[in-house]
């Protein structure tokens, strides 16, 4: 505590002089019906204790695995998507090692033929693109989960074998990053790709991500590296950054301060903002790998491997880049889409449905995403396949110029509230072109508002404002607003123009829409 | 123990005398039930086990239970006529025991160690679901050396066993429960495990037939594993055709053991030929007589009937060649490095945390492993763990582990030339003794190791290996150990079927072991108290 | 090869979990010295050049389907565990995180 917040004060200048080393090694949930080596179901999270345990996964005697073929497809269709080698054979280890989490005494794992090795993926930082090298990736079998309790006043743990046995993706990179926004970014664009490819949910919350860091620092130019300290218990991206930096302070105030590190690994603590030791390891882990004898290797075939990779979807990288140079999308706006499954197949479907790209995004990155994080529509009326063709009928209906943008949101909210058909609310919203019917509204709200007239006629243009207003309160939004400003300033006898920074356009775009800054969220009449 | 419990004679004491043929026919004639039969071995066992120690649990219930469900199958099908009889298995209503590391749902399942005390089996291994479906009557469990480590089943937490021949002697191991159950007519057939000779070396001693199939025949699903590369599982018969038709029975393709072969299980395992017929097919057979075989610190009695044997199916007309396994002399070294290793890691389970009596005070959880592994393992079971450990620690996988696995490559190309070169079978010693005096080789365990020699290379070489008697040296029995290619079992199998048939008249076929009728004596000592003696005798020499 | 110590002997002792008496393990220091003295003999053999041998059954590719099964009753799953609370198993406070140093 005390050398935490030493190291904060005394950091900031000396910071400058070191460098970070950042290895990441993140644990992942494959996607699976089933856990690695039995039948069992892989979906502990929520299950009653012990409630998903059979003689295999809870080690008894007499028990052989039987490998899950989805678990491993998930570990290949990583591999490929980062680029990897894929060895020809690969075949199982046992890791030994005694825990009352690991109910065999030893854990089945990838030791010298890991799945998929040096691979590598690219993620945007705030100093420009980092390449991030993946050293391997395997596939291994989870630990059991252990609860602290008191037990009538007796310190206890608590086993909870449901988790034992669930497949687990390990994925490690090189030390390639640098900084502590590095390792978050990294961790991000991981779980967008594991999510993206559908190899895992990679939910960190639930625990079907885990990242653990390897920090050490050294000073600038020097490229030994320096003691290697491991973080555990970082439960969401903000606080693997938080923890890294955090550590990277603790590390150069040591050292500036003379103290020795010792190679440890350290836990995260979210709620004072520290890290503390877990473990000293005083001399390195014997795990005794040898070849697991009750699995037959396994080999993989050509065939097998490109079936997978053909099934591979458009990777974020690629789709990103997709959305900027072939669609012409911001580039914000592209990381904000891809970012987001969701998001990313709306905007699909409403591009397979004529939507024009720019108009399309607007609508997902704005209104769509504004709905979803308000939390108050039901999640199957924002599934994709569902809204993605109500919503591309309604880009077409203000793309043909018979909606205003104001009243398609409109339609939109109460779309998403109702449920009714966009086709059937929209018939109430045609929007007013016709030029007698705007005249005659116009004549009628001039004819009401005696003052404003007056306004108008002595040079104060912020009262067109207002009769606009009032005709379009008149037509319950549905007049071209356009045309009825023209048609009061004709009528009052004022030339065309004088708009300024307040044109017509604010009275159907919110100040607070992102599509307001986008001069292709209105189509020109 | 009050008074002498008379030894039942008359029909259903002589039903233990029939083999699983003869039994069978009465059985689907109807001249007797299953519930009969069991009840007859039942008794036995029950009778004679305090002086033999063959068994662990003998279940009673349950066997009476099944068989009345085999006499419910029986009557059905021979009502429904002779089609159906025929299409029963041969082993419905038989008595079968099975070494106790085999898991039978709710029952006990002891591995022979302290540490699975108290613990039973919440699901079936394979082989009880198959034995439970073709009608066989599991009697109970047999008595073994902890988790299969030893050559004599003194290495059981619960006594030694006794040898039928020479209550004084052991019946070999690690499967000497069901050897010696066997021998001395407890039950016709029963189930035992051989990772490096522990069902064909406790055949040999016990003067019976056992059967070590290749790795791979028999599913290992929820069976107790010692060395998982090594262990398979067979059958002890006091006949080559008894136990084939234990094996059709177990073997075959499970999903849950991925190293089960999906290879198919030939019926005419349940069809070996007669006598003249399967000295017929012997004629012309192309087999090899390794010299590395006879191996220094052979007795000269097992030597010489081993040589008779030769002898004999030479003169009914196969061809026999002497050839060379050179690497012969390095299995026994290789493998008590591998089985060790595996087993390492196999034993790590036994933490007290899951099943079996955990020790300690519950305060620190490595202390109480320490207490729980250190008191509730048997001495060689800790050897073998801290060999296997010490082979697969850091800095010495290469030079022991690795180095083993390497040579173990050389022990199967010696093999793989053999059968490549058109030999059906190699011909060899199964074991380089006869019984041993019980205490014997106790104190030191790398001669204990050497029972193993002619045997365990067959399991590094994952082949199938056959024990059948082939005659007596100083009144205790002798095993003839064929061994063959991958798959071979029907080959070898027809093979110890004419050496049976061209040895049936031998005068040493019709003796019975020797000691059977000390069985019924309550004045005999339990294998144990005779143990204790032999190792009181062995301290006041030393 | 190099003999083992009598803190060698402790140290795989440490590593296996075993809980040794000093006798035991003055007699495991004894016996494995002598059982290690006949792997001696595998030295002679030059396998450089020779692969390991792993498995003798030439399976490939044993794969399931990702297909759930049943699995046990929480009572089956506790039935044989020396002690058990709210149908979690109960081990002793598990304080360090898990150590395969042997030291």
């Amino acid at each position: 505590m005390t050398v935490a917040t030493g190291a904060r004060r005394a950091a900031s200048p000396a910071l400058e002089r070191y460098e970070a080393v950042i290895g990441i090694e993140v644990h992942c949930q494959p996607k699976t019906a089933s856990k690695l080596f039995c039948r069992c179901r892989a979906d502990y999270d929520g299950a009653p204790p012990n409630s998903l345990v059979c003689p295999v996964c809870l080690g008894l005697p007499g028990v052989l695995p039987v490998l899950n073929r989805r678990a491993v497809e998930h570990v290949l269709r990583v591999g490929l998507a980062i680029g990897a080698t894929i060895p020809a054979v690969t075949r199982w280890d046992r890791k030994n090692y005694f825990y009352p989490d690991l109910p065999k005494g030893y854990q089945i794992s990838q030791y010298q033929i890991p799945l998929a090795a040096d691979g590598r993926l690219v993620v945007e930082t705030s100093e420009g693109p980092l390449t991030v090298r993946i050293r391997r990736a395997h596939l291994e079998e989870d630990t059991a989960k252990l609860v602290h309790a008191d037990l009538d006043g007796r310190a206890v743990s608590l086993v909870d074998f449901n988790r034992s046995g669930a497949p687990l993706m390990e994925i490690v990179t090189e030390p390639d990053i640098r900084t502590a926004e590095g390792a978050r970014r990294y961790a991000e664009e991981l779980q967008l790709l594991l999510r993206t490819i559908g190899a895992s949910d990679a939910d960190m919350e639930r625990g079907q991500l885990r990242v653990e860091a390897n920090v050490s620092v050294r000073p600038r130019g020097s490229t030994e590296l320096g003691t290697r300290i491991e973080i555990k218990n970082m439960n969401s991206f903000r606080s693997v950054e938080r923890a890294i930096a955090h550590e990277i302070e603790r590390q150069v105030a040591a050292l500036e301060a003379g103290e020795p590190l010792r190679q440890e690994t350290r836990g995260w603590d979210e709620n004072r903002g520290l890290t503390y030791v877990m473990r000293v390891k005083e001399s390195e882990d014997d795990y005794r790998y040898f070849p697991e004898p009750d699995l037959p290797p396994l080999r993989i075939d050509p065939a097998w491997l490109e079936a997978i990779r053909t099934e591979l979807p458009e990777l974020p990288a690629a789709r990103r880049a997709r959305y900027r140079d072939v669609l012409g999308l911001p580039p914000a706006d592209a990381a904000v889409i891809v970012g987001d499954l969701e998001a990313t197949a709306l905007f699909e479907t409403l591009l397979a449905a004529g939507s024009p790209p720019k108009a399309a995004a607007n609508w997902v990155t704005g209104e769509y995403l504004r709905h979803r994080k308000g939390g108050s529509v039901p999640a199957e009326r924002l599934a994709p396949a569902r809204l993605g063709p109500e919503l591309a009928r309604l880009i077409a209906l203000v793309e043909a110029g018979r909606l205003t943008l104001a009243n398609a949101k409109a339609i939109l909210a109460a779309h998403l509230e109702g449920g009714e058909a966009v086709e059937t609310l929209a018939a109430g919203y045609e929007r007013i072109d016709d030029a007698a019917a705007i005249e005659r509204i116009v004549d009628e709200v001039l004819a009401a508002n005696p003052a404003a007239v007056a306004d108008v006629r002595s040079g104060k243009d912020q009262a067109v404002r207002f009769l606009v207003g009032q005709v379009m309160k008149a037509t319950r939004g549905q007049a071209n607003a356009a045309r009825a400003e023209a048609a009061i300033r004709s009528r009052l006898g004022q030339a065309d123009g004088a708009q300024g920074p307040t044109g017509p356009a604010a009275a159907d775009q919110g100040p607070t829409d992102p599509a307001a800054a986008d001069p292709g969220a209105e189509p020109s009449p | 123990m009050s008074g002498i419990r008379p030894a039942p004679s008359g029909a259903d004491e002589e039903l233990t005398r029939l083999g699983v043929g003869e039994l069978g026919a009465l059985l689907r004639r109807g001249e007797v039930t299953a519930t009969q039969v069991a009840l007859a071995h039942l008794e036995r066992a029950e009778r004679q086990n305090r002086a033999l120690n063959a068994w662990l649990h003998l279940d009673r219930e349950a066997a009476l239970t099944a068989a009345g469900e085999a006499d419910r199958r029986l009557a059905e099908a021979r009502r429904s006529g002779s089609e159906a009889l025929a299409a029963c298995h041969p082993l419905l209503g038989i008595p079968v025991g099975l070494k106790d590391l085999v898991s039978v749902r709710g029952g006990p399942c002891t591995a022979g160690s302290r540490i699975l005390a108290g613990y039973r089996a919440p699901y079936d291994a394979h082989i009880t679901e198959r034995l439970r479906a073709v009608g066989a009557v599991i009697l109970g469990k047999t008595n073994m050396d902890e988790f299969a480590m030893g050559s004599s089943t003194e290495h059981s937490a619960y006594g030694p066993t006794a040898n039928p021949w020479a209550l004084d002697r052991v019946p070999g191991g690690s499967s000497g429960g069901s050897a010696a159950a066997v021998a001395a007519y407890h039950v016709p057939a029963a189930i035992g495990t051989d990772t490096g000779g522990s069902i064909r070396q406790p055949a040999s001693l016990c003067g019976i037939v056992g059967l070590k199939p290749t790795y791979g025949r028999v599913s290992r699903y929820g069976i107790v594993a010692f060395a998982s590369s090594l262990d398979q599982i067979g059958p002890f018969g006091r006949s080559v055709a008894d136990a084939a038709v234990l094996l059709h029975a177990v073997a075959g393709r499970d999903e849950r053991d991925s190293t089960s072969a999906p290879v198919s299980v030939p019926d005419e395992l349940l069809a070996l030929p007669d006598d003249g017929g399967a000295a017929d097919w012997l004629r012309g057979r192309r087999l090899a007589l390794p010299r590395e075989y006879f191996v220094p610190g052979m007795e000269p009695g097992v030597e010489a009937r081993v040589r008779e044997a030769v002898a004999a199916l030479e003169a009914a007309g196969a061809v026999i060649e002497e050839v060379s396994l050179p690497h012969t002399e390095y299995g026994l070294a290789s493998y008590y490095i591998v089985a060790p290793a595996e087993a390492s890691a196999n034993l790590a389970r036994y933490d007290g945390v899951r099943f079996g009596p955990r020790l300690g005070d519950g305060r620190d959880y490595v202390a109480d492993y320490k207490r729980t592994r250190g008191e509730g393992f048997g001495a060689e079971v800790k050897r073998r763990i801290m060999l296997g450990t010490y082979a697969l620690s850091a800095g010495y996988y290469d030079a022991y582990y690795l180095k083993a696995q390497k040579v173990r490559t050389l022990i199967k190309a010696d093999f793989d030339r053999v059968f490549a070169a058109g030999f059906e079978a190699i011909v060899a010693p199964t074991s380089p003794t006869v019984a041993f005096p019980l205490g014997a080789k106790l104190a030191d365990p790398v001669a204990m190791y050497l029972s193993d020699a002619c045997t365990l290379p067959v399991n590094m070489a994952g082949l199938p290996g056959l024990s059948v008697p082939c005659g007596l040296s100083e009144g205790l029995p002798v095993g003839l150990q064929l061994i063959g290619p991958p798959w071979s079992e029907l080959t070898l199998l027809r093979l110890g079927r004419a050496y049976e048939a061209i040895t049936a008249d031998a005068p040493w076929r019709r003796l019975e072991p020797s000691d059977l009728a000390a069985l019924d004596d309550p004045a005999t000592p339990t294998p144990a108290e005779r143990l204790a003696l032999a190792r009181a005798a062995a301290a006041a020499t030393a | 090869m190099a003999a083992l110590s009598r803190a060698d002997v402790e140290h795989v002792a440490h590593l296996a979990r075993l809980g040794l008496s000093e006798d035991e393990l003055s007699r495991l220091e004894t016996e494995l010295n002598h059982i290690l003295e006949q792997y001696a003999v595998l030295a002679r053999l030059d396998t450089d050049v020779i692969p390991p041998t792993a498995q003798t059954i030439e399976l490939e590719n044993i794969l399931r389907d990702d297909e759930p099964g049943p699995s046990l009753p929480v009572t089956d799953v506790l039935a044989n565990a020396a002690d058990v609370a709210d149908d979690f198993i109960v081990v002793p406070a598990i304080l360090a995180a898990p150590d395969a140093t042997g030291r």
